[in-house]
């Protein structure tokens, strides 16, 4: 565990240096117990793969005396504190070349079928580990090994949003219009991220993530309700 | 309610910004200068997180239907009611139908027009800032428009209020900006360190509410400009790759990939927001415990920058 000071109104509190579901559960166990004791001081936080920025009143709290009482809380912070992740099933259609723009392309790299490929991808369940660079971008994994792809040499300028990208370990939902190097296999017809909600964005750092697969008729009827704020999320 | 008759190239409401979505990956938003803000606010009797404008190289052309009280801090945006000059850092008492307008800056980037009772636009998350890019807050999370008709709380009269001249920033020159090393200072060689606080840096025009960038001496990596994403503070001194600066500001996104060098002490993060392009920044290195006490000082001065006038 590092305390590295980022400013005088954070402290980024690293407890590993990798991408792994272990650190992370970690990471955001130690958040949750930061939420649930109300540490003084602490204004907000943002959890990422192994570290916790944590952001603070330094009239409120001295930061010495901050980082201590965070570092009596790191032993404790286990998955067992956790409340139930939940479980959110996302349609995708992959089907159809406008939406999948990658998809045929990335499975040429990877030797398989498209059909293949397709159902690896969305026979997987993912883990959003955190939610960042764009409002409401979950950065996730849980891929099946044999889907591991280098991110594309050349990024695309624009990637629409909903847009379903794996490169790497990892997988992305772009979640606005946005530059982008994951290879696109399919689209979601839900909003990632939607201002005029009262919650705008859809995903939470823990959520469990299931793409379902459907096709272009029900990509199209599913957006249609989602246009007129009528659609409702299947999370448990 | 104002009508604005002329908007500027980027005006936007904000209040002090909001709070708990980064996690969502949404940033806090809220006025570049804290200072310049809040002093506004605080001239025309509002609380600290009263909504206000922020006006940015050339301010707008507003025309206000009711009686009350503005004030215009930052920026050094000329400005003139019915076509007669105006104080700035001071209460301006308006009428019914008066016109107020604000030039073009010529020190500094971003001002500010608070408006007695403060700005009523709905709160969105909390907070009544506008956040373009993500399109949330303010008047439908946009720059505010021509034809657009703000509404304002009810208030009392505002007594009049100065800031008295030694306490006006000078926006001017090469500003020292303190900055904290890390939270990845040991990702830069000592020649990459040196360089950074050797200086100077000049301020870029593609900076933005989202970051502030910068060219100068190449800040050099020790092994790589990629790091495994973690979440990036208010005043983050981000290197990619080419070894050029990007302070990240109000706007910025709440995690990257790249190492960042240092981070700007919260009180001097409004001087890096008000350089404008071409003009340059210097960064000198403090402690937490100093960057503390710097940030103490700076409350103090702000307690004791609006007098009431006296009669």
């Amino acid at each position: 565990m590092r305390f590295l000071p980022a400013g005088d109104l954070a402290v980024c509190v690293e407890l590993g240096e990798e991408i792994s579901v272990e650190v992370n559960t970690r990471v955001r166990a130690l958040e949750f117990l930061i939420q649930q004791k109300g540490l003084t001081g602490v204004l907000e936080t943002v959890p990422t793969y192994s570290s916790l920025l944590v952001y603070y009143d330094p009239r409120a709290v001295a930061y010495d005396a901050l980082c201590a009482s965070i570092a009596e809380l790191v032993p404790q912070a286990t998955t067992a504190v956790l409340p139930p992740s939940r479980a959110v099933d996302l349609p995708c259609c992959y089907e159809d070349p406008e939406l999948g723009v990658d998809l045929a392309a990335a499975a040429r790299r990877l030797g398989l079928s498209t059909d293949e490929l397709v159902r690896l991808h969305a026979g997987a369940e993912y883990l959003v580990y955190f939610i960042g660079f764009t409002p409401g971008l979950p950065y996730m994994t849980g891929m099946p090994e044999r889907i591991n792809i280098p991110r594309l040499d050349t990024p695309r300028t624009k990637t629409p949003p909903g847009s379903v990208g794996i490169g790497g370990i990892q997988c992305c939902i772009y979640s606005v219009e946005s530059p982008g190097g994951f290879w696109i296999l399919g689209r979601t017809p839900l909003a990632l991220y939607a201002p005029d909600a009262s919650e705008p964005t859809l995903l939470r750092p823990g959520d469990r993530v299931r793409f379902r697969r459907i096709d272009r008729a029900e990509f199209d009827s599913i957006s249609a309700v989602v246009a007129a704020r009528t659609y409702r999320p299947v999370i448990s | 309610m104002i009508g604005i008759l002329d908007p500027g190239p980027q005006t936007t409401v904000q209040d002090l910004g909001r709070t708990g979505q980064m996690r969502y990956g949404i940033p806090p938003s809220g006025p570049i200068d804290r200072f310049a803000f809040v002093v506004a606010n605080r001239l025309v009797g509002n609380a600290d997180t009263a909504a206000a404008l922020e006006c940015t190289l050339l301010g707008p052309r507003f025309e206000v239907d009711t009686p009350g009280a503005i004030a215009v801090t930052g920026a050094d945006m000329p400005v003139s009611v019915n076509g007669a000059e105006a104080p700035r850092w001071a209460t301006i008492a308006l009428k019914a139908g008066d016109v107020v307008k604000l030039g073009a800056t010529r020190t500094g980037v971003r001002a500010y027009v608070a408006f007695s009772g403060g700005l009523d636009v709905p709160l969105v998350l909390g907070s009544r800032s506008t956040y373009i890019r993500g399109r949330l807050g303010g008047i439908e999370g946009r720059a505010l428009r021509k034809g657009d008709r703000l509404r304002v709380f009810p208030s009392g009269a505002a007594q009049p209020r100065r800031v008295e001249r030694r306490a006006i920033p000078d926006y001017s020159g090469e500003p020292a900006i303190r900055v904290v090393l890390g939270p990845q200072a040991d990702r830069f060689t000592d020649a990459g360190i040196s360089a950074l606080l050797g200086g100077p840096y000049e301020v870029l025009p593609q900076s933005d509410r989202m970051g502030a960038r910068l060219r100068g001496s190449r800040v050099e990596h020790a092994r790589g400009h990629d790091i495994i994403s973690d979440g990036i503070a208010l005043g983050s001194i981000q290197v990619p790759g080419d070894g050029q600066p990007i302070v990240l500001l109000v706007d910025r996104q709440s995690t990257g990939g790249y190492t960042k060098v240092a981070t700007v002490c919260s009180c001097d993060v409004g001087r890096v927001g008000q350089a404008r392009p071409g003009q340059s920044l210097r960064f000198h290195a403090v402690g937490v415990a100093e960057a503390h006490r710097l940030l103490r000082e700076s409350d103090a001065v702000l307690r004791a920058a609006v007098k009431e006038e006296i009669a």
